[in-house]
């Protein structure tokens, strides 16, 4: 329960709330709301960026910066949580506790279950990355695929190593690919995260220039951030 | 048409889901209750034509998010014995 | 692809999305509002969150358009990609700063016992002053007890 006994004032400010968004909302007709850009990025996007994913192509090309930025926040969240939660594993004097966990496996299903998964959920990652560009998908989805197929093992066995260094390394260097990548676009062709290497024929896997890269650097970071995220909250249980 | 309807009743069974979040007593069916919203919201963005952020809501928000939650609670459930957790 | 016969159905469509962004909206600010522990006040910015960005995407939406994924030589109209791109990333971030939020939870029930917003409000007023401590605690309205 959220709480025992209703809130009056905040259901009094719910209530106003409720009016405010219903006037706003009537004048916003469904279906055809003013906006140009996006019809705009639909007529040229394929010719000029190659992806037929054009939320890809705007994510990654037209608005790349605005994805770096958001890379940028999710490390700041990823670095944070686990500077939050790295302090929790020391000991008074300062020196690391071991970090393994010490519980026990989990139940048979689990355990068979996750050995199972575990390639098919790789394969699955990566498909939904490198198609990013063609179908739905891309980087972010395909990331957090990724980062489930690395900790359903951790689920089952929770004494199994999990290799944080390695994790950290994955993801310094696809950010850092990334950028690079950004920078050679602007020694290129004259600006931030232009497309390289041509654009191909729409529609073929190697295609869009360099979208298909950006989706795998975005797809490596994102996935090992997210798995190091949920390594982090995996924990012992605090009594 | 049929869109219309589906549209109905996943947005009926995400307003119910969002009420069980507030209202259930244990907080891992709150968190269950989320995930069944972020469910709901996937299908719904697939009516609105948005297949990749139906991919990611699916994945990351019905999938990550709650794990992420269900692994906090379990962390932290036994210190607050005076709400229900 | 289903086309949609009339304008009014068009409009019982938008005011279905419009409902459901609308209250998850509404759901979520009053679990912020009123939450006691501190996971359902991350709960119900998870609300909000899901409620924002349906509405967005909703916005985004033309009749009789396609999703924005060009298949052969397709020259029909699609859908804005402009916001779907935003939500995107906006998802992402969610779960981003969703994990810092329970990161800290997990740190303040490892240091403090409990999770109980009233309870913490009551603690912090207490390690402050009494002059000070209705400056730094504005949702003082918290530490009555039920």
């Amino acid at each position: 329960m959220l709480t025992s006994r209703p809130r009056w004032p905040a259901l009094l400010f719910i209530l106003g709330l409720a009016l405010l968004l219903t006037a706003l909302l009537r004048d916003l007709h469904f279906g055809n709301a003013p906006m140009q850009v996006g019809q705009a990025i639909n007529g040229v996007a394929a010719h000029e960026t190659g992806a037929a994913n054009v939320v890809a192509s705007v994510l990654l090309a037209y608005r790349g910066l605005d994805t770096l930025g958001e890379l940028a926040i999710l490390f700041a969240a990823a670095t944070g949580a686990g500077l939050v939660l790295g302090i929790a594993f020391r000991n008074g004097n300062g020196e690391a506790q071991a970090k393994t966990n010490t519980e026990p496996p989990a139940g048979f299903i689990l355990r068979k279950g996750a050995d199972l998964m575990f390639p098919f959920l790789l394969i699955l990652g990566a498909y939904v990355i490198l198609h990013g560009h063609l179908t739905p998908g891309g980087g972010f989805q395909g990331g957090a695929i990724l980062a489930a197929a690395f900790f359903v093992p951790q689920l089952a066995r929770p004494s199994s190593p999990f290799n944080e260094r390695t994790a950290h390394w994955v993801e310094a260097l696809a950010g850092a690919s990334f950028v690079l990548i950004g920078i050679a676009g602007l020694a290129g062709a004259g600006w931030f995260l232009a497309p390289l290497l041509g654009t191909g024929s729409v529609g073929e896997l190697l295609s869009a220039g360099s979208i298909p890269l950006l989706q795998l650097a975005i797809g490596l970071k994102v996935g090992s951030e997210l798995a190091g995220l949920m390594i982090a909250l995996h924990g012992p249980k605090e009594t | 048409m049929i869109m219309a309807w589906v549209a109905l009743a996943c947005v009926v069974t995400m307003l119910v889901a969002g009420v069980l979040v507030l209202t259930q007593r244990k907080l891992i069916g709150a968190i269950a209750a989320a995930s069944v919203v972020s469910v709901a919201l996937s299908v719904l963005l697939v009516v609105l034509r948005a297949p990749d952020v139906a991919l990611a809501e699916a994945a990351v928000g019905a999938g990550l998010s709650s794990v992420l939650l269900a692994l906090a609670v379990r962390r932290v459930g036994a210190v607050d014995s005076k709400e229900d957790t | 692809m289903e086309t949609l016969s009339t304008a009014t159905e068009l409009e019982w469509l938008g005011w279905t999305f419009y409902a459901g962004s609308a209250g998850l909206v509404l759901l979520g600010c009053y679990a912020l509002f009123a939450a006691r522990h501190a996971l359902r006040l991350l709960l119900g910015l998870f609300l909000l969150e899901s409620g924002v960005n349906l509405f967005l995407v909703a916005v985004g939406f033309r009749p009789d358009a396609a999703a924005p994924i060009l298949v052969g030589e397709q020259a029909g109209s699609m859908v804005d990609p402009l916001p779907q791109a935003l939500i995107l990333t906006a998802i992402v971030i969610g779960v981003g700063v969703l994990a810092l939020g329970l990161a800290l939870a997990v740190r303040v029930a490892k240091e403090e016992g409990t999770l109980d917003l009233a309870e913490l409000g009551r603690r912090l007023a207490a390690t402050h002053t009494p002059a000070t401590a209705e400056e730094t605690l504005p949702q003082s309205g918290r530490t009555e007890t039920p």
